[in-house]
C-alpha cells in the first residue's frame, strides 16, 4: 500500500492517523504541506523517525523545495520527483490518500 | 497626517497569517491585501502564527511547482513602511526554525505578547 499525506502535521492529524494504520513494509509519500513532516528537529520529527523503522517514507522534491525545506530533510527519507511519484503508484497495489 | 489621508483616520490593522505558503492561496492573498492597506497609509502590522511562520522560511524555490514564490515580497514591505512583523515563538520552535532562518527581520514574541498586540488593534484580518 502507498499512503499519501498532503496536510501539515502541525495543523492536522492526517499524518498521525496515516502512521497509525500504515502496516510494516508499506510506503508513505509526503506531498504538498505534508512535506513539512520530513524536516529534522521539529515537534513531530520523533514520530516520523519511529515510523521509518517500519515503513519507507518519501517526500515530493518540488514540494520540499517550494517550501524551503530542502536542507532540512531528515536522514532516511527519500526525495522523489513527479516521475518517482508515478513509479510509486505503479509499484503498489493501492493508494490511500489521507486528505 | 499626510495629504493622502487628510480627512481620514489611520487605523491600526493587523493581518494574521496562519497558513503555510503553497498548500492554499491564503498566504499570497494576505500579502496582496497588506500591500493595499499599506498604500492607504494605515498603521499595518503582520502576525505569523502556527504554520504561518513557514511563509517566511528562507530558501523557497517554486520552480518545480510553477507557482509564484512570494517570499521575496516580504523584503519589499519595508518600502511601504510595513516593518512590524511579529512571529510566534512557540510556532518557530515547534518547526525547528530560528529567526536566522527567516527572509526578513522579525520580532519573535511569546503568545502572551502576541495577545497584547492583537488587543491593541482597530481592525484584524485573518488569513
Amino acid at each position: 500500500m502507498l499512503h499519501t499525506v498532503n496536510k501539515s502535521p502541525f495543523e492536522h492529524k492526517a499524518l498521525e492517523t496515516c502512521l497509525k494504520f500504515a502496516r510494516q513494509g508499506s510506503a508513505v509519500l509526503l506531498i504538498e504541506d505534508g512535506v513539512y513532516a520530513a524536516a529534522r528537529d521539529t515537534a513531530v520529527s520523533q514520530q516520523v523517525q519511529d515510523a521509518l523503522k517500519s515503513v519507507q517514507v518519501y517526500a515530493l522534491k518540488p514540494d520540499v523545495e517550494a517550501r524551503g525545506m530542502q536542507h532540512r530533510v531528515m536522514d532516511g527519507i527519500r526525495l522523489v520527483d513527479y516521475g518517482g511519484f508515478v513509479d510509486l503508484v505503479a509499484e503498489h497495489n493501492a493508494v490511500q490518500s489521507w486528505l | 497626517m499626510t495629504e493622502e489621508n487628510a480627512g481620514g483616520v489611520a487605523k491600526r490593522f493587523l493581518y494574521v497569517n496562519r497558513r503555510a505558503p503553497y498548500g492554499s492561496i491564503y498566504g499570497l492573498e494576505s500579502l496582496e491585501v497588506v500591500l493595499i492597506g499599506a498604500a492607504f497609509e494605515q498603521d499595518v502590522s503582520l502576525a505569523f502564527l502556527g504554520d504561518g511562520v513557514y511563509q517566511l522560511a528562507k530558501g523557497q524555490d517554486t520552480k518545480g511547482l510553477e507557482m509564484k514564490n512570494f517570499s521575496p515580497t516580504f523584503r519589499a514591505l519595508e518600502d511601504y513602511d510595513v516593518t512590524k512583523l511579529y512571529v510566534e515563538k512557540e510556532a518557530l520552535e515547534a518547526r525547528g526554525l530560528r529567526e536566522a532562518d527567516l527572509v526578513v527581520p522579525v520580532e519573535v514574541v511569546s503568545a502572551e505578547r502576541m495577545a497584547e498586540i492583537m488587543e491593541a488593534q482597530d481592525v484584524i484580518l485573518s488569513f
